[in-house]
């Protein structure tokens, strides 16, 4: 009779404990090194102890790994080094400027702020003096006439490649690939050298919104065209089966099983526009009041108001223009996160 | 029992015309699809049509001179006009590459880092927070580059002088450093590393599975199996990410005005403080210019509109063809 055996799982992929106590005295040692080397050189600042930092540990690691495994597992540790500062770098900016927003905007921001706007007021004044109100409708008003111009256009076009791929379907994918690489500028100088000049002759919103129609189209477009995609063609099958027209299934079946996404697709094309600045500049006019006509006079918009509060340049204006800014990407962080939401739910169904 | 009549049914004619609701739809459909060629092709119009006249009058100067100036006497009648854009597309294309060659690198290491590097969850709030910086507006990067940034970029500016003189391209006569194209630059790469980014990572991703175990199977490092496998993979689609950012970066308006020093005189030198940028110089000219200053204007809009078409059309196709022959 011999007893059982059973043989206890072990993990042997997994660091040993003495391999991990190496990594940690590796990174101390490049730590130290850091330190040592900026209080004996003249070199200093951050950034000195950040490269040294990482020489000395990418150094570090890989002479260990080349003692232990030899040359590619040294080459294998220098890139785990270099991979490792590529996605820092990356991710460092947008801290930084997360972190500067909520600094210097913070102060800005009183209730006073959205119940005024500037028509009595400069930038330079003092912080109590004025408001965004004038900036926040006109934004909306630019953003909401956008959506009506653009959303019928960018979910046809979405529609046209998923659903009918016609003669010209490589074609227009091809355009709306490029109309997305259309610098912002030029869309504002093709409103202005078509529509402004020739028609209307005087600034108002709808110019600016025209503008933001045609840089929004192709976000709507090529979102929407991935969100269709998505769509199994059982579904379309069964609408046909079923009798239905074309164009009885793709109302009925396919654009109301894309919803969410069709949303989402809408909602980035809003965060791509919301902040918009040079077509904005060319040919809005910049009211300093609230304007709800947005085919007659200036108007204000976010854009414009921290544009103008940046170059007025005086430390209040400064501050007002953080804060606009501060109210501006948390427009755009919300409705960037109201679409991963609705992305992510149509994920889990 | 009674004889049952047999009735054969009339032969039925089966169409596959589509019905007047479903042609309807369809020429909504396609109209809508091919606004975009109208779109695309109306700026091209307009925009020729209003530059027309300083492009003939300036011909083929209008690339190749630098001097942008404009007399007028006191009627407003256009005296005297030089348009030369030379200046600022060379400091186009000077800062673009700049942030191209910062870019590329970072975002294939952090590509690379997100797919094969990273833990799931990690990777997850990765791609969150670089997605979330494309959506950023683009006068943000302005403002936090010129009143963060620029700081720190003319210090390693002055670093890079004192200890990499030697090499021409840090050269410089006149040490100046403030808003030279290697500031903007810097912000372009900031702005585009988003999108080289979550282009590398879509084409990494799609770098077949097998070949990848296979490589670990026969003994291989990560980074050998990456050398082998995903990076003659993923070569081509990278270079079209790179370009599909160079475009962006040539027509970035707002960033690049607000840390650039526009100079109309050619220079190749990015330490220097003289830049030149075509979309900044319409910001720039536009607020005080005369009628026929703004037809200029509108030229040089043309000007860019072709450069970007270009440098887009030919990334998109770099990157089509190669997400093709991944699968």
């Amino acid at each position: 009779m011999s007893a059982a055996v059973t043989v206890t799982p072990t993990k042997p992929w997994k660091a040993s404990k003495r391999e991990r106590l190496t990594d940690v005295a590796i990174f101390l040692v490049a730590i130290f090194t850091s330190f040592v080397i900026v209080a004996l050189t003249p070199m200093q600042g951050k950034l000195a102890y950040f490269a040294i930092f990482f020489i000395a540990y990418a150094l570090l690691t890989s002479i260990f790994k080349a003692t232990q495994r030899g040359s590619a597992a040294a080459k294998d540790a220098l890139v785990n080094s270099l991979v490792a500062i590529g996605a820092i770098v990356t991710v460092v900016p947008v801290i930084s400027i997360l972190a500067t927003v909520l600094k210097k905007g913070l102060p800005g921001i009183s209730f006073g702020l959205f119940t005024h706007d500037m028509a009595l007021a400069t930038p330079t004044d003092p912080l109590n003096n004025g408001g965004i109100l004038h900036a926040i409708t006109g934004t909306l008003t630019l953003v909401v006439i956008a959506l009506i111009l653009s959303v019928p256009i960018g979910i046809l076009t979405a529609l046209y490649l998923t659903e009918i791929k016609g003669r010209f379907t490589g074609p227009i994918r091809f355009l709306v690939q490029a109309m997305s690489g259309v610098p912002s500028i030029v869309a504002g100088l093709f409103i202005l050298s078509a529509v402004l000049y020739p028609i209307t002759k005087a600034y108002s919103g709808l110019m600016g919104s025209l503008a933001l129609t045609i840089l929004m189209i192709p976000t709507i477009a090529r979102t929407s065209e991935e969100v269709l995609n998505l769509i199994p063609n059982e579904l379309r099958e069964a609408g046909t089966a079923l009798g239905a027209t074309q164009w009885r299934t793709v109302a009925m079946i396919v654009l109301p099983a894309a919803k969410s996404g069709l949303v989402t697709a809408i909602i980035l094309g809003v965060a791509r526009i919301a902040g918009e600045t040079a077509p904005i500049l060319l040919l809005t006019g910049g009211g300093d009041k609230v304007n709800p006509n947005a085919f007659n006079g200036p108007m204000g918009s976010l854009p414009y108001y921290i544009w103008k509060s940046f170059n007025a340049g005086s430390p209040e204006a400064i501050t007002r223009a953080w804060a606009g800014l501060l109210v501006l990407v948390g427009l755009v962080l919300i409705l960037f996160t109201m679409a991963r939401y609705l992305g992510s739910r149509k994920g889990a169904k | 029992m009674s004889v049952q009549e047999i009735i054969i049914p009339p032969a039925r004619e089966i169409t596959t015309e589509p019905r007047r609701s479903d042609k309807v739809f369809r020429g909504v459909v396609t109209t809508g699809g091919l606004s975009s060629l109208v779109l695309l092709g109306l700026i091209a119009l307009f925009l020729g049509y209003r530059g027309f006249e300083v492009l003939r009058q300036e011909g083929i100067g209008f690339i190749t001179h630098s001097d942008w100036s404009i007399s007028t006497d006191d009627a407003g009648n256009v005296m005297d006009s030089h348009f030369g854009l030379a200046a600022m597309l060379v400091g186009t294309i000077l800062a673009s590459l700049i942030a191209v060659v910062i870019a590329l690198p970072v975002s294939v290491f952090c590509a690379l880092f997100l797919n094969f590097y990273a833990p799931g969850w990690l990777k997850k709030i990765m791609v969150t927070i670089i997605d979330m910086m494309a959506a950023f507006p683009s006068i943000l990067f302005g403002i936090w580059g010129f009143l963060v940034l620029m700081p720190s970029v003319e210090y390693w500016a002055k670093l890079l002088h004192k200890y990499l003189g030697f090499i021409p391209i840090f050269k410089m006569q006149v040490p100046v450093f403030t808003r030279s194209p290697f500031v903007a630059g810097v912000v372009l790469a900031i702005m585009i590393i988003p999108i080289i980014t979550s282009v590398s990572r879509e084409i990494f991703s799609q770098a077949p599975l097998d070949r990848i175990q296979a490589a670990y199977a026969l003994g291989a490092t990560r980074w050998a199996m990456i050398k082998a496998v995903v990076i003659p993979h993923g070569r081509s689609g990278v270079i079209g990410g790179a370009m599909l950012g160079l475009g962006r970066a040539m027509g970035e308006t707002v960033a690049v005005f607000t840390v650039l020093n526009i100079v109309f005189q050619i220079n190749w030198q990015m330490l220097l403080g003289a830049g030149g940028n075509v979309a900044s110089l319409i910001i720039l000219k536009f607020g005080d210019a005369s009628p026929y200053e703004i037809k200029a204007l509108m030229a040089a809009g043309l000007i860019l509109f072709l450069l970007t078409l270009v440098v887009n059309g030919l990334a998109n196709f770099i990157v089509k063809t190669t997400g093709k022959s991944g699968r």
